[in-house]
């Protein structure tokens, strides 16, 4: 790549922060809501320096991992049979169409009286948030099984385990993992709105404290900090999603 | 010696006033050892009657056999090779396995099966390429890669359908070439759809020319040409021209209530550029 193309987000970058100091700096805002960006850089160095972000960032991020992995658990066996039986497709579609398009933000207050403020309410709700993306995604990966590939595996004598095993469920990958990645994202979403709204530690309570207690240098960092965590999740998805799908297309190496 | 039948082969699409009727009453035998192409005008049904034939489609009527016993489903002696290399390799597999897969359940050691695929790779030349994915490869060495595939399952009859129509010419003629060796050194028996009448009297033994829908059979040709064949000195050969010419006039020949000068119009417009 050329020296100037790599550089230019790192310019960029660069520029935002320098207007982002100008902005504060000048008092164009309110001062205190919109504290500088060297403010906030000196409140994110010293928070990291105690524990506190630490174990909010673990708190998160614990949450995130047992969402995903009970998300993926429920939802990929279930998007798997619905996909390859019509019968079943039809008799669960109803519930599907009605229970998917439920924010789980909505069901906050009844996960409160059901599980309480605590961990098992915010891995409940980000469950309920990630299954319904995952389950179509390996529906429609089921679907989309080309008839020439079966045709192939059947000409071959496979039978109808080793076609699934060898067969349909390598080509639902693709659609899997976009359902993983979108899961990721929806997980963190509702992970962190839950913190914020219940109050379960966190970063979302860490960051809604610093709010209500007008700390808003430590607000900004901390929001930055959440901001990190997400980013780097989602390059962890992506590494782990190129990994595993080497060989599909939209992963391959561009030819020279 | 017999070894494949097709008697009074039917296929029906649907029911009633609206069923499309793609095969309709197609008889014809194929000899152990014996290279034949099946032949017809475009969309006359034949991927239709090479799906009944393997096993993968139940016939609407009459039936298929091997070996003397009728087929209901893939028989174990059969193997195919689809036009649509692309999407019949699996592109998650690596070219080994790829070949492998077809002989997990067939009930070989791990030494023979290792045994079967460094063969047939070998056997159609992608030695060095048996650690690379099927999409490294250009389009013929993947249809190489669905011939090796086909020849380590051991079938005693091979079918294919189109199985160059996606390569260029050049490819094609090699490929061409490949298949006749394979038939010579393996003494499998090739039954070769084909819409290329050229293609069909380079390669066959014996052509099975096919009406339009619903199909049957129009004419059985035995081509008289010498082996081994060459894409050249076969091609140069007096027989040659006039078995195609014979060829082309068969499936270009309109019937009796069509008319012919539009027919013989659309023979020169499809006509093929070698």
């Amino acid at each position: 790549m050329h020296r100037g193309t790599r550089m230019a987000p790192v310019v960029l970058v660069a520029v935002l922060l320098v207007l982002w100091e100008l902005i504060a700096r000048l008092s164009l805002l309110p001062r205190p809501e919109f504290p500088t960006m060297t403010g906030t850089a000196v409140e994110l160095v010293r928070l990291l320096g105690t524990s506190q972000p630490w174990l909010a960032s673990a708190q998160t991020l614990q949450a995130w991992a047992l969402g995903m992995v009970i998300a993926i658990v429920l939802a990929v066996p279930v998007g798997i049979a619905v996909g390859t039986n019509r019968m079943l497709y039809r008799s669960v579609r109803l519930v599907i169409e009605f229970l998917r398009p439920v924010p789980s933000v909505a069901l906050i207050p009844l996960a409160i009286l059901i599980a309480g403020a605590g961990l098992t309410s915010k891995v409940g709700l980000a469950v309920f948030g990630a299954f319904w993306p995952l389950l179509l995604q390996c529906y429609y990966g089921m679907q989309d099984l080309d008839p020439v590939a079966e045709d192939t595996a059947r000409s071959f004598g496979l039978g109808r385990f080793a076609r699934f095993r060898h067969v349909a469920l390598p080509s639902a990958v693709p659609y899997i993992a976009t359902g993983a990645r979108i899961a990721s994202a929806i997980v963190l979403t509702v992970v962190v709105s839950a913190e914020i709204v219940i109050g379960a530690p966190g970063l979302g309570r860490e960051v809604f404290v610093a709010q209500t207690s007008g700390a808003y240098e430590t607000t900004y960092a901390i929001t930055f900090l959440i901001g990190m965590l997400a980013w780097g999740l989602n390059v962890g998805v992506s590494a782990a999603e190129r990994r595993v799908l080497h060989w599909h297309p939209s992963q391959r190496p561009v030819e020279a | 010696m017999t070894i494949l039948e097709v008697e009074h082969l039917r296929k029906t699409y649907g029911e009633g006033p609206r069923a499309t009727h793609a095969v309709g009453d197609l008889s014809f035998s194929v000899s152990s050892g014996e290279f034949v192409c099946i032949v017809g005008p475009s969309g006359c049904g034949k991927s239709t009657l090479l799906k009944c034939m393997s096993g993968l489609l139940p016939a609407s009527s009459g039936e298929v056999r091997l070996a003397g016993r009728r087929i209901t489903g893939p028989p174990p002696a059969m193997a195919l090779v689809f036009q649509e290399y692309g999407r019949s390799l699996f592109p998650w597999m690596s070219v080994r396995d790829n070949v492998l897969l077809p002989l997990r359940h067939k009930g070989l050691s791990k030494d023979e099966q290792r045994r079967l695929v460094t063969d047939s790779i070998d056997e159609v030349g992608l030695t060095r390429f048996g650690d690379h994915y099927p999409w490294q490869l250009s389009g013929g060495m993947q249809q190489r890669v669905a011939i090796a595939r086909a020849l380590a399952y051991q079938p005693e009859v091979l079918l294919m359908d189109e199985p160059f129509a996606s390569v260029d010419a050049q490819t094609r003629s090699d490929l061409e070439d490949l298949i006749l060796n394979v038939r010579d050194r393996y003494g499998v028996t090739v039954v070769f759809v084909t819409h290329d009448i050229d293609e069909s009297v380079y390669l066959a033994d014996r052509i099975v020319v096919l009406t339009p829908a619903p199909t049957e059979v129009k004419e059985t040709l035995t081509v008289d040409l010498p082996s081994p064949r060459d894409q050249v000195a076969t091609k140069e050969l007096p027989e040659f021209a006039h078995l195609r010419a014979h060829t082309y006039r068969l499936i270009m020949r309109p019937s009796d209530h069509e008319d012919p000068v539009g027919a013989t119009a659309g023979a020169v417009a499809h006509g093929s550029p070698k």
